[in-house]
């Protein structure tokens, strides 16, 4: 099992696995470029706890935390699961699959208060 | 895998008739199943498989997410009356846990891809300690929720009525909670007829709310259905997070990754990253409620 590696065989993996990135399957994200996104997305969360203390009115507050969620989950997208160097086919189903679920939701809002009027009713019945 | 280290010979297998019979390296490679040609050919095959897993798992993840915003548009009364039974802090210290596990996560794949042996280990220990860590907090807050009643449905019964809490207090001033305790001697009249089936026990002390006290509405319950369907299936995503981790580290322990075979490694990280993904969500929508 030790041998798997191929080192000092002249393997293109062993030759390359340091500088160039010709070879390599996957792009190598810098530890710079790591800690970055981590940084951002610390300070993103301590953001969006602050933000609450704000009263903005209205639905505000609600678009502002989901603003800053999604930038938070673009940076995760983006970096830590690398699509930015991965196929754009990984990233077309990714945002395929979010279309889905936007669908999905949106769809069903249409008639959420489609049986508002019997569920009164029953309140209604039972006195409440 | 095994019959590839027991036969050196590169045309083990004639058979295949890919043509890469003639490729010593395919032969030697312990760690390159024999369906596919070349380690490239296996890792692009491995990404589209967990990427579509992922995908999955997000259209999962959206029938709770639906149930979320159909209650929320009808009943928003509800989700801001709640929210005050839950611990900003203790989410708000979940978030950072995950995030930074995130990080643990991302840099063990760097690892694998360099062949940085010692560093990829202690880099899966780190995302593991730090799940760990986020199902303690898990823990202490779902146990707090147990005593305290604010339990799903009808279940929801809790020992503590909104306007006493520290949370409320805070978002709506000392002056709320010092009329409550004032409100104990005055002779209100209860402003709030207890719904039946939420009607405090026998020889429970009724309670007087300070004037401006929120009315509970109806249904409380229903926040804390969905509050526990989501944090739960989200903890249960992360333990088979913890499994799988732990499944990674054995492997890298026995020096399975490499530049040219990091591919579990970095299946596993991309799943990690998606359950943080969905508390990055669940975080604002559950505790940020304003």
């Amino acid at each position: 099992m030790s041998d798997h590696q191929h080192s000092g065989n002249g393997s293109p993996e062993s030759g390359s696995r340091r500088d160039g990135h010709h070879d390599e399957l996957a792009h190598v994200t810098p530890v710079r470029l790591l800690l970055l996104i981590w940084g951002a997305l610390m300070v993103l969360t301590v953001g969006t706890v602050a933000v609450t203390m704000i009263d903005f009115g209205g639905q505000t507050n609600f678009v502002i935390a989901m603003a800053i969620a999604t930038i938070k989950a673009g940076l995760v997208v983006t970096y830590f699961m690398h699509l930015r160097w991965d196929r754009p086919f990984h990233t077309l189903i990714f945002l395929g699959s979010l279309l889905f679920v936007s669908l999905f939701i949106s769809m069903t809002l249409l008639d959420k208060s489609e049986y508002e009027d019997s569920i009164q009713e029953m309140y209604l019945k039972k006195g409440q | 895998m095994a019959q590839l280290t027991a036969d050196p010979l590169p045309n083990h297998d004639p058979s295949e008739g890919h043509g890469h019979g003639q490729d010593p390296e395919h032969a030697h490679n312990p760690f390159l199943a024999h369906h596919f040609d070349t380690p490239r050919h296996q890792f692009e095959a491995g990404k589209l498989g967990i990427w579509l897993f992922l995908i999955t798992e997000i259209l999962f993840f959206g029938g709770l997410f639906c149930a979320y915003a159909i209650y929320r548009s009808l009943h928003p009364e509800i989700f801001v009356y709640a929210h005050y039974y839950l611990d900003t802090f203790w989410g708000a210290v979940n978030t950072g846990v995950l995030i930074l596990s995130s990080l643990s996560a991302a840099w063990a794949v760097r690892n694998a891809q360099l062949g940085e042996q010692k560093k990829l280990v202690f880099n899966i220990l780190a995302t593991v300690a730090l799940a760990c860590c986020f199902l303690c907090v898990k823990y202490v807050e779902y146990a707090h929720k147990f005593h305290e009643q604010t339990l799903p449905g009808r279940y929801f019964n809790p020992e503590h009525e909104v306007w006493e809490l520290p949370a409320y207090q805070k978002a709506h001033g000392h002056a709320a909670g010092a009329a409550a305790v004032e409100g104990e001697g005055h002779a209100a009249a209860p402003a709030e007829p207890a719904p039946p089936g939420l009607a405090p026990a026998a020889g429970a002390e009724v309670k007087h709310p300070p004037p401006g006290a929120p009315v509970r509405p109806r249904n409380v319950g229903v926040f804390f259905s969905i509050y526990f369907c989501m944090t739960g299936l989200h903890g249960i995503h992360v333990v088979a997070g913890i499994i799988t981790w732990l499944w990674i580290l054995r492997r890298a322990l026995r020096g399975e990754f490499g530049p040219s075979h990091f591919g579990a490694v970095d299946y596993a990280a991309l799943y990690w990253h998606l359950v943080d993904l969905i508390w990055i969500y669940l975080f604002p929508l559950l505790y940020l409620i304003h």
